[in-house]
Order: C-alpha cells, then structure tokens, then sequence
C-alpha cells in the first residue's frame, strides 16, 4: 500500500509559528480523529462524540477548529514548541519542517519489533520571516490568516478524495490503528516529527527527533 | 436503480441525508452567530450525536430548516441552500455568500450506506466545520452588532446565486458517495464588498468623543437566529405539513459492527441502541433544555469551553428594556456589543458605564471650562512670581483637565495628571535664588573663624563619633 504524502508550506514571522502549526495540525486531526470506541458483545461497538472548539489565534486573523480534548491539545503544543525552540535555536534562516505521521502498527513474530506502516504523511514548511516594524506586522497578520485559511481549504479538498483509511479494527487490534489513550477522542495512530533547515537548503539530522508512540522502544 | 438496495438501507440512507442536511444548516447558521462555538466530547454516545459529533441544535433553525424541506429530501434537481446576507442599520442588505447542498446522478452501488456512507458524512460535517471559518463572511459575522447583522435564509430548489455579485469564489467543501447519488457541498461566496466598504467610509467621519444611543426596542440584535423569512419569502415547496419521513422516533445509529461485510446486519438499529431518548432534535434541546425560545432573545450558544450544559440566559426579558448601544468613533478597533446592565457575558461588566450617568459625566464628551486651575495647589504654583523660566505656564492654552489613563481619584487627595504637572514645575531652591555676590562670600569668610573655633572645642566629640564608626 502506498502512503500519501501531503505538503504545506506556509511563510510566517516568529510569533506565528505556533499558532499557525497548531492551526494546520488541528484542522488535520479534526478529521483524522472519531469518538472513542466501546466494545460491546457480538463484534459491535459504538462510537463516542466528538466536541468542536473554535479557537481565536492572537497573532494571525485566524479561528481554527479543533477537537474538544485538552489532553490532545497539550500533546501537539508540546510538540510545536519544541520544533519553534528548535527553530528558534538552529541559527538558521528560520526554516524547518514538521510533519504530523499516520501510521498502523503490524504484529511481527518475536523477536522483531512492530512494523509501523504509515499510511498518510503531512508536512508542513515553514519559512520564519523578520518584519521591520508594526505595519508590517498588522499586514502578515492579514495575509497569514488568508494563507492558512487556503491551507485548510487544500487540507480539506484532500481528506475528501475518500482515499485509503484503515479498515475498522476489532478490539483486540484497535491499538494497531488508533491511539487510544486518551480519554475523549480517539485519533487514528500518529507521531509527530520535525527537522530544521539549515541555510544550505540540507537538513540536519542531529536535530531530527521523534515523539513516539512506540517503534524502537521495543 | 434503487432496487439493488435493500428497503432498510433505503430508510437508514433517506434518513442520514435528513438529518444530514439539519446539521449542515445548523453548523453553518451558528458558525455566523458571532461567537465562538464550543462543545464537549464524549465518550458515551447519548443517541442523539448525529455523526458521532457534538452539534447543538438551535431550535428556530431547525424548524426553518424542516419547513423549507417541507418534508422532502435534498435530492437530484432538488437542492438545499443556506443563504447568509449582511443587512446594514440603514437597511441596506447584501448576499454574501450561499451553502449548497446538492446531489447529481452519479451513484456507488457499492458502497455500504450504514457504515460507509455514515462515516464520510460524518468527515465532511467536520470538514464543514473547518470551511465556515475560513470564508470572509465569518469575520464579517464577529464583528456584527449595531452597524450590520448578519441574516440566514434556506430554500430549496434551484440554487441562485446572481445575488452574489460579479466575480464570485466558489469552494468545495466535499463529495460523499452513495447509491442512490452523489451527495455535494460547496460554498459560493462574494468577493466584490464595494457597498459595504464605501458605506462604511461615509459612516466612519471623525467622530470625537463617545455617542451613547438608547434603544428601546432592539431592531436586530445577534444576527442570524433572526426569522430569516421576515424580509425574503423562501421559493417553493412552501407545504405546510410534513408528509414522508416521521421525526418523531429519530436516533441516530451508535451501534457498529466489526463482521465482515458479508453478514453485517447494523445490530444497532435493532436493540443495541440504548432507550430511545427523546426525540434527536428536541433531544439536545432537552438536554440544554432552557434555551429560551424569544423571537428576539440572544444567541444561546455561550462560548465557554469547560461547561457542557448552556447557561440559562433569562435575563433577556428584562435586559430588553435597559439595552443601550455603544457607538464607538473612528479608528477604534472592536465594535462592542450590546451591553445590558444584567449582561453576564461582558467581561468586566462592573466597571462599565452605568446606563444613566454616561454622558453626563463623560469627559470626553464634556471637557472642563478652561482655564480654571483644577486644584488649590495649581493656584498657589501660578502665583509663585520665581525666576523660573517656565514662567506662567499654559496662559495661552485651553486648558483641558487631563485625565491620564487608568487613573483614578480615589486613592490620592490630587490626581495623577495634576501630581505630574506640579512635580514638572518645582519651585526653586532658596539657595540658588540668592545672589552670589562677593558681598555674601565676605560674609561667609568672616564667620568662618568663629565656626572653627567651635569645632575645635568640640574635637573630642567628633573623633568619639569618629571611633563609633569604624
């Protein structure tokens, strides 16, 4: 099975980047995430709600809509400020990319670990750019808000093509396709990944890293 | 054609196209309510969670929404729009930008309407979501208040969209496959805001100071759960009773199967679905059920993130009499809301302007006559006839009590601006206004021998004072 690769690019000042990683990242796992699932007899199971929040961005004309679980919003904050440190630190002109990973995990015999299939990769570019003064600001304000809006129009535009989606596991395999620890919504297996652009255009792999969910662990 | 389906997954598809279509319109009518919408997930369905997603349902929207169906379904040739205008306070009104829910020939037979099918309509709900955030009417929707509202209408039929004026965007929010049809929702939307913006250049005038206008009876107020019918009556299909699909005993499918295709058979329409709750759409509102149902009440979504269940908002009745509204001048950023004197949802409600000694004692409507000294000790500095070069401040200014920010009366006997300006002109020092003549420097020299001889009487006093410090 092929993975589908998505890329986004989006050129934003310093104090956007969160904002606008969180926007982009939340918009795809709105739709990448269902209600928990609740096994009952007979192989059925029912699905629990998902909730919405509109969220206000203060650095970008922007409201963004995400799913209603404080625990998944802290895990993707923690993971956009460690790629803006990273940013913030690289010494580079400012660009980086951060790519948000669904995958399925496939049982291996012992002694060979999981595999993790990935089935849809997003990556999202970004370009850190430095305004002179106020004006310029308000203008990126404005121009970002429309950038990220078309972003969320092509992120939408691809989710609607129906393409491959792991089929519905049974309760003993759910753990293989969605990530079930949390306690409110269920979003499918993901990790969360980034790499910082050094001014040659190369990336650099000592400040690769990973948030995992499991792969070399075992 | 539809006899390849079978007549049960005829009723569960004619019924997710249903209730389908009320989400739609609900999402996309509080999406231009002016708030921020917030609901909770959760990890037991209740049944009345169409599509595994929190949405409220509005009870005047969904009840527009059925009499425009009018017991139908959107279906191919019929579709089903959600059109939202912009009316300004002049009464001049605006489209800005219509939702269509259509449907055309092309069918997936072999699709699975109860899983499949449910599921994608699900995604493209979420998709929606997104979507209604991210046209130019939404930020037009957030700044509503007493310039414009924004205004909903549904119809059914034929989708118009010359009302939207020349060069027009259009965007596809999705496509869901289905056995009887393709199942389409897009968004045509105004690019060409000429009117509004040359109406609010002439309205926006240098206005100075703060206009308070008192209105008695709200003309709009938070936008779009007004009737929409009232100015623009629906195309067709206007029958009165609801004739086909039954509403009464809804509820949405909770229960899925993991069996391979061959023998599903959607237990959960059969008994795996918990006790019926109420009925779907009444469900939410019993459920939240004080949403007060005034023809001109707020809107009963409060965005509050934490809370599930909506706060009681009876204070409409009352609020309507002591309403006001703020006209705020030129080059100010936020238009502000209607502010009632009961108004939970204003932040720092306290220390707005009680409705009564607004203009009254407002300064800046009002300045102070001028040049009168505010306090007694700008008096006394004026009559001070020092050498000091600042002179007689400000005789050839209007004086203009100035009020810094922040400041208040309260705390010091003087305020802050009349402390600064003081403090700028200190008298001068008594030293510095002698003379220094060599007369005074004669003086000074003649009694210094004298001043020697005391401190020598005193020498043990000060090397013991000496001593005490090392």
């Amino acid at each position: 099975m092929n993975c589908r690769s998505e890329v986004l690019e989006v050129s934003v000042e310093g104090r956007q980047v969160d904002e606008a990683m969180l926007a982009l990242l939340h918009t795809i796992l709105l739709h990448r995430s269902t209600g928990k699932f609740l096994y009952k007899k007979e192989g059925t199971y029912s699905i629990g709600t998902v909730g919405t929040q509109d969220v206000d961005c203060d650095f970008i004309d922007f409201t963004l809509v995400r799913v209603s679980s404080d625990e998944l919003d802290r895990v993707i904050r923690k993971a956009v400020a460690e790629f803006k440190d990273a940013l913030g630190n690289s010494g580079s002109d400012g660009m980086g990319q951060i790519s948000l990973e669904f995958y399925q995990k496939k049982k291996s015999r012992w002694p060979f670990s999981d595999e993790c299939i990935p089935w849809e990769v997003w990556s999202i570019k970004v370009n850190v750019v430095n305004l002179a003064n106020e004006q310029e600001r308000q203008i990126c304000r404005e121009k970002v808000g429309e950038k990220l809006g078309e972003k969320v129009i092509n992120i939408v535009e691809v989710i609607n093509r129906h393409e491959y989606l792991p089929k519905m596991p049974t309760q003993s395999e759910v753990d293989n396709v969605f990530d079930t620890s949390l306690k409110d919504v269920q979003p499918y297996l993901y990790k969360i990944t980034y790499q910082i652009t050094d001014s040659l255009g190369t990336s650099v792999s000592t400040t690769m890293r990973r948030l995992i969910k499991d792969t070399l662990a075992l | 054609m539809d006899s390849d389906l079978s007549s049960q997954d005829r009723k569960d598809l004619d019924k997710f196209i249903k209730f389908f279509a009320l989400k739609t319109v609900q999402i996309i009518v509080q999406a231009r309510l002016g708030e921020k919408i917030s609901t909770c997930s959760s990890s037991s369905p209740t049944g009345s969670d169409w599509f595994n997603l929190a949405i409220k349902d509005i009870p005047e929207v969904t009840h527009e929404a059925k009499k425009a169906l009018a017991g139908q379904l959107p279906g191919i040739g019929r579709s089903m729009c959600v059109e939202i205008s912009l009316k300004t306070s002049e009464g001049d009104s605006m489209e800005l930008e219509t939702w269509c829910l259509e449907m055309n020939e092309k069918c997936d037979k072999d699709i699975k309407v109860s899983y499949t099918v449910y599921n994608r309509l699900s995604l493209l709900l979420k998709s929606l979501l997104a979507i209604t955030r991210v046209t130019p009417a939404y930020k037009l929707s957030r700044k509503q208040g007493h310039d414009y509202v924004i205004l909903y209408r549904i119809y059914f039929g034929d989708v118009q969209l010359t009302g939207l004026g020349e060069g027009f965007q259009s965007v596809r929010v999705g496509v869901v496959g289905t056995p009887i049809g393709t199942i389409t929702l897009s968004c045509a939307y105004r690019t060409n805001l000429a009117l509004m913006s040359s109406r609010q250049f002439e309205r926006t005038g240098p206005i100075m100071g703060i206009i308070i206008d008192h209105f008695v009876e709200r003309p709009f107020t938070n936008m779009a759960h007004m009737h929409p019918c009232s100015y623009r009556t629906p195309g067709e299909d206007e029958g009165g009773t609801y004739a086909g699909i039954e509403d009464s005993q809804e509820v949405c499918t909770t229960s899925f199967s993991t069996s391979p295709p061959s023998q599903m058979v959607v237990p959960g329409k059969e008994g795996g679905v918990p006790q019926v709750p109420a009925q779907p759409n009444h469900g939410t509102a019993a459920e939240h059920g004080r949403i007060p149902s005034f023809p001109n009440g707020q809107s009963p979504l409060p965005a509050q993130p934490t809370s599930c269940s909506s706060e009681v908002k009876t204070v409409f009745c009352d609020a309507l009499e002591t309403t006001f509204t703020r006209k705020v001048g030129a080059f100010v950023n936020k238009a502000t809301t209607q502010v009632t004197t009961t108004s939970l949802d204003l932040p720092f409600a306290a220390f707005a302007p009680r409705a009564n000694d607004l203009e009254v004692n407002d300064p800046m409507v009002h300045p102070p006559p001028s040049p009168a000294p505010s306090s007694p000790l700008q008096g006394s500095l004026h009559s001070n006839s020092s050498s000091h070069s600042g002179g007689q401040p400000q005789d050839d200014f209007v004086m203009v009590d100035f009020k810094p920010a922040f400041s208040k009366d309260d705390l010091l006997p003087m305020d802050l601006g009349t402390f600064y300006r003081e403090f700028q002109n200190p008298p001068q020092l008594a030293s510095l206004s002698i003379d220094v003549s060599a007369q005074s420097m004669a003086e000074d020299l003649d009694s210094l021998p004298e001043k020697l001889a005391i401190y020598e009487k005193n020498i043990d006093e000060f090397d013991a004072f000496v001593d005490t410090l090392q």
